[in-house]
């Protein structure tokens, strides 16, 4: 009797197993939804992931993500969707069975960004218990974005089991944006989501506080007062955000004016070929890059090291060749100087457009130079600020060399007072053509610098030429520590001035001051006193 | 026996021509030396810059005039004569242009032109070509309030690219607040001002929209994009729709990329960014964001005629990488038109071909027939495409059917009555409350 009864117990069990799985493997709301995904049609698709996502199947995820990843393959003739793995391996998304290949006539499910939204969204709460770390915090974050009320359940069954804080605090943040949004929430439930949110205090907690629409007065009081406080955090981090940015913008005009400070202040040579030094520096970084690319690959997350000597040495050879080859016939006859390097900055330029082609050249940023961090309230981008290192790296080593090297002793004698220097036994036709080559290796550094910020074209040099000038000349024609400040000084005013009057206006302010500046001070910031100034 | 080999000598003169043109700035004097030479050849003005800022767009199209005018040779010609190209290089130089536009009509005494880029250029050269009486065929999407009786505008007006595209972003997109950042000129300055009008026709409020404009090659894009960032954080969803010049974005769609502003958050949708602009940058950060254009290499034909082009193409410029762009399509479909127009008036002379081109008929690339309209602008089908990591795009919608360029836009108070009728009313601003013409000047 037992063992009939074991018997009965086991094929009823079987028939159970084999409805479990044999039903799904024909026709159910799943298999339906994923058949969706071949008809590359925006919403079809966008209901399939909601259908798939929310069906607790186990091969949801697996779906989702390669959705995600372009990976799943549908067929329009049969109507057949495949998720194809890393490893080549394919399986069937509506039975899970491995196939041997995905036919020819499959083609990635299309995408828009209402979809990848979805995407993000579905992921989020399919990953929200993940093992991984990050992967878990990445999913919070995504449900904090999407807030959608299906979600709940898991955010709360994750939020049980979360051990991590900031991951758990994620969470709590995600809960509150659902519960804000949620029209059957208590006020209870709203007003500890408001406080939640107030206590994040960034951008996009005032952004779900804003847009919540209409709530019992006691929470839309509570919600005006968070976005007030929010709102004035706010306002104090724009502030030392609009320091940074300009920091960042008076770095970038300090490194393209440091080399002009040598060839015009130092030496006193209207070069208006300054720029496109700076241009040269720029199409090295691109011919470093090139060779790395198709040779030596895994070098790339070095090719600016390699490119700043190389560019130093381009730059500088090409300056040498300048001033010994033209501008030494021309000193003391700054009109001549000024016609002389303007035209030799369009051969220059129609030289490098003949060469590489007019269009722009792409320089990949190196993995260190891209992407961004997060300081309190303000994104810091890694490439502004490597260049606000680097420039004062350069501007370090520059001083150190003048002040501390014999070629820099050299240098100064021969600026401040040619004939003395010369007495002295100071070769000065060589000092000169080294003091040139100096200036422009540095703005041939400048061009890598700027090669991971601005295009790569022809048109380079000419951008940057107006603005390099003005630094020297604001500055104080002659003073490195001059063109420091005034290159910091025109950056943050620039920044603080953009907001207000936005960048067209700003930068004819910027103008317009440094042009009443001048008439007061014509000298600039440091103006240089004693003989030095008559020689 | 003779007319043959007077043919072969023209030929021969006309592949120099268009040897040298590829070569650089001798070409110029090569090209004229075969004119000289070869009576019976029909010649077409070439007047794009080929140094300069604007060079890196208008280079291309030199090429693909160049290209068709290779092709149409290879076919015979046109009247049982062979073309031949008079390139010149206007250099970026807004009045040369006018001057060189002058030296192709009088001294060169060429048929018709195609050339200029930015509005400003065509504007500089309008008064030559009416003064002088020849084609001008302007092939790059404009802003449009304009139609003249000597220009023939192939490109698209602000209602075939501006305007579908926020309708997407409307419909797909359900923006509901719209940042429009432009380069500070005409173009975007235009654009934008029919855009605010259209957007607020549809009920968007003010402080819903942001007008943001910056200089020419703007490269410090930190505090824009920051103040886009804000703005977007009013709990609508967001959008950008960006009159930024070629050049400047770059550096604008890298900051984006840097400072973590997806497509999915806040997409930007662009009228300048095309192929040729994304084959200078790391297009991985920027999946998802959007172009509106009339063209897309991408675009797959029934009858393959985009992927013969494109294969033609590439096999001419020797560079299996060179890529198509929206106004080299808007050239090809000018130049079929031209061919068409002067073979049905069996004629080369200006006044016969325009009066016959208004009704002309050539298939565009994307697989459907364009068609010269009385007010000289053309039907266009408008595409808006996701920018994808190989720096091609996905086209994610599309017009049902082709466009009708409006040279006055429908949604600015000023030209809403206008209207350009080259053919009725022989007027291209003719109001049509007050039944008159205003005349010339635009």
């Amino acid at each position: 009797m037992p063992a009939h009864l074991s018997a009965r117990l086991c094929s009823l069990a079987l028939s159970l197993f084999l409805i479990a799985f044999a039903l799904p493997a024909f026709a159910g709301p799943f298999e339906d939804a994923v058949a969706k995904f071949a008809n590359d049609d925006f919403s079809d698709t966008e209901e399939a992931i909601g259908v798939v996502a929310g069906s607790g199947n186990k091969l949801a995820f697996p779906i989702i993500s390669a959705l995600q990843d372009s990976r799943l393959m549908a067929d329009p003739d049969s109507k057949k969707v495949y998720v194809t793995g890393a490893d080549g391996k394919s399986i069937d998304a509506a039975t899970g069975e491995a196939v041997a290949s995905v036919p020819d006539s499959a083609s990635a499910v299309r995408l828009n960004n209402r979809l990848r939204r979805s995407v993000d969204a579905a992921l989020g709460s399919l990953t929200l218990q993940s093992p991984d770390l990050s992967t878990r915090l990445q999913a919070a974050q995504s449900v904090f974005k999407s807030h959608e009320e299906t979600a709940l359940e898991a955010v709360d069954a994750a939020l049980a089991k979360e051990t991590n804080r900031s991951v758990k605090t994620a969470l709590g943040e995600a809960r509150a944006a659902i519960l804000l949004f949620k029209s059957d929430a208590t006020e209870v439930e709203k007003l500890e989501a408001v406080a939640t949110l107030k206590a994040r205090g960034d951008q996009e907690a005032l952004a779900l506080l804003t847009g919540m629409g209409d709530q019992p007065t006691s929470v839309t009081k509570a919600a005006a007062s968070a976005i007030g406080s929010i709102q004035n955090s706010l306002a104090i981090w724009s502030m030392v955000q609009n320091a940074w940015y300009g920091l960042s913008l008076g770095s970038v005009l300090l490194l393209a004016a440091i080399g002009l400070a040598i060839t015009f202040g130092v030496m006193g040579v209207i070069n208006m070929a300054h720029g496109e030094m700076v241009m040269l520096g720029a199409y090295t970084t691109f011919v470093v890059q090139e060779v790395i690319r198709t040779r030596y690959p895994g070098l790339f997350d070095y090719s600016l090291l390699i490119a700043v000597p190389l560019a130093f040495l381009v730059a500088g050879a090409i300056g040498v060749l300048i001033e010994r080859s033209i501008i030494r016939f021309l000193y003391g006859r700054p009109l001549e100087t000024l016609l002389a390097t303007w035209g030799l900055s369009l051969v220059l330029q129609q030289a490098v457009r003949t060469m590489f082609g007019p269009t722009n050249r792409e320089v990949g940023n190196p993995s260190w130079m891209s992407g961004a961090f997060e300081l309190g309230q303000i994104t810091i981008t890694y490439n502004r600020l490597w260049i606000l290192l680097f420039t004062l790296a350069v501007f370090a080593i520059l001083l150190a060399m003048l002040r501390y090297t014999a070629l820099g002793l050299e240098m100064r004698a021969v600026t401040q007072n040619r004939r003395m220097a010369a007495s002295m036994g100071i070769a000065t036709s060589r000092v000169d053509a080294l003091t040139f080559g100096l200036g422009s290796g540095i703005a041939g550094i400048a061009g890598v610098a700027l090669s991971q910020i601005d295009n790569v074209s022809p048109n380079l040099g000419q951008s940057y030429i107006i603005d390099s000038f003005m630094v020297v000349v604001f500055g104080g024609v002659g003073n490195l520590w001059g063109t420091l400040v005034g290159a910091f000084t025109l950056g943050i005013a620039n920044k603080f001035l953009e907001p207000v009057a936005g960048a067209v206006l700003g930068k004819i302010a910027i103008l317009v001051l440094i042009i009443l500046f001048i008439q007061k001070r014509p000298r600039g910031l440091f103006a240089l006193k004693g003989r030095a100034v008559e020689a | 026996m003779f007319s043959k080999s007077t043919h072969d000598i023209a030929a021969s003169f006309s592949r120099r021509g268009v040897l040298a043109a590829t070569a650089g700035l001798v070409l110029g004097l090569a090209s004229l030396t075969g004119a000289k030479a070869a009576d019976d050849t029909i010649k077409v003005g070439v007047l794009h810059s080929l140094s300069g800022t604007m060079a890196i767009s208008e280079t291309t199209l030199k090429d693909t005039i160049l290209f068709l005018i290779d092709e149409q040779n290879k076919k015979g010609g046109v009247l049982g004569k062979k073309l031949e190209a008079v390139v010149v290089d206007p250099a970026s130089n807004w009045p040369l242009f006018a001057e060189k536009a002058r030296e192709l009509i009088t001294k060169d005494k060429v048929s018709v032109v195609f050339g200029c880029w930015t509005s400003v250029s065509r504007k500089s050269v309008l008064p030559v070509f009416k003064e002088l009486n020849n084609i001008l065929f302007y092939p790059v999407q404009y802003e449009g309030e304009e139609s003249e009786r000597n220009v023939f505008y192939t490109g698209a007006a602000p209602n075939q690219q501006a305007i579908p595209a926020v309708d997407y972003l409307m419909k797909e997109e359900k923006v509901k607040r719209w940042v429009l950042a432009g380069t500070d000129y005409v173009y975007p300055r235009t654009t934008n001002k029919i855009l605010e009008a259209y957007l607020k026709s549809k009920g968007v409020a003010q402080e819903d929209i942001m007008i943001n404009y910056t200089p020419f090659g703007h490269s410090d894009w930190q505090t824009i994009v920051a103040d886009i960032k804000k703005f977007g954080s009013a709990g609508k969803k967001t959008a950008v729709v960006s009159t930024i010049n070629g050049d400047a974005n770059v550096p604008f769609y890298k900051e984006l990329g840097n400072q973590g502003i997806k497509a999915k958050d806040i997409p930007v949708v662009a009228f300048s960014v095309g192929e040729e602009e994304l084959a200078g940058i790391d297009t991985k950060p920027l999946v998802g964001h959007l172009a509106a254009w009339n063209y897309f290499q991408s675009i797959k034909t029934k009858d393959g005629s985009n992927e013969k082009f494109i294969k033609d193409w590439q096999a001419y410029t020797k560079n299996p990488k060179r890529v198509t762009n929206d106004p080299m399509e808007a050239h090809v479909i000018g130049f079929a038109m031209w061919i068409k127009a002067v073979e049905k008036v069996k004629s080369t002379d200006p006044d016969k071909v325009i009066d016959a081109l208004p009704g002309i008929e050539a298939p565009n690339l994307t697989g459907g027939v364009s068609k010269m309209l009385p007010n000289h602008h053309i039907t266009k089908p408008v595409f808006i495409g996701e920018i994808k990591g190989n720096g091609q795009f996905d086209v994610v919608w599309k017009t049902p059917g082709l466009v009708a360029g409006d040279a006055w836009s429908k949604e600015l108070d000023g030209s809403k009555d206008l209207i350009g009728d080259w053919v009725g009313k022989k007027c291209g601003n003719f109001n049509t409350k007050t039944n008159k013409c205003l005349g010339s000047g635009s």
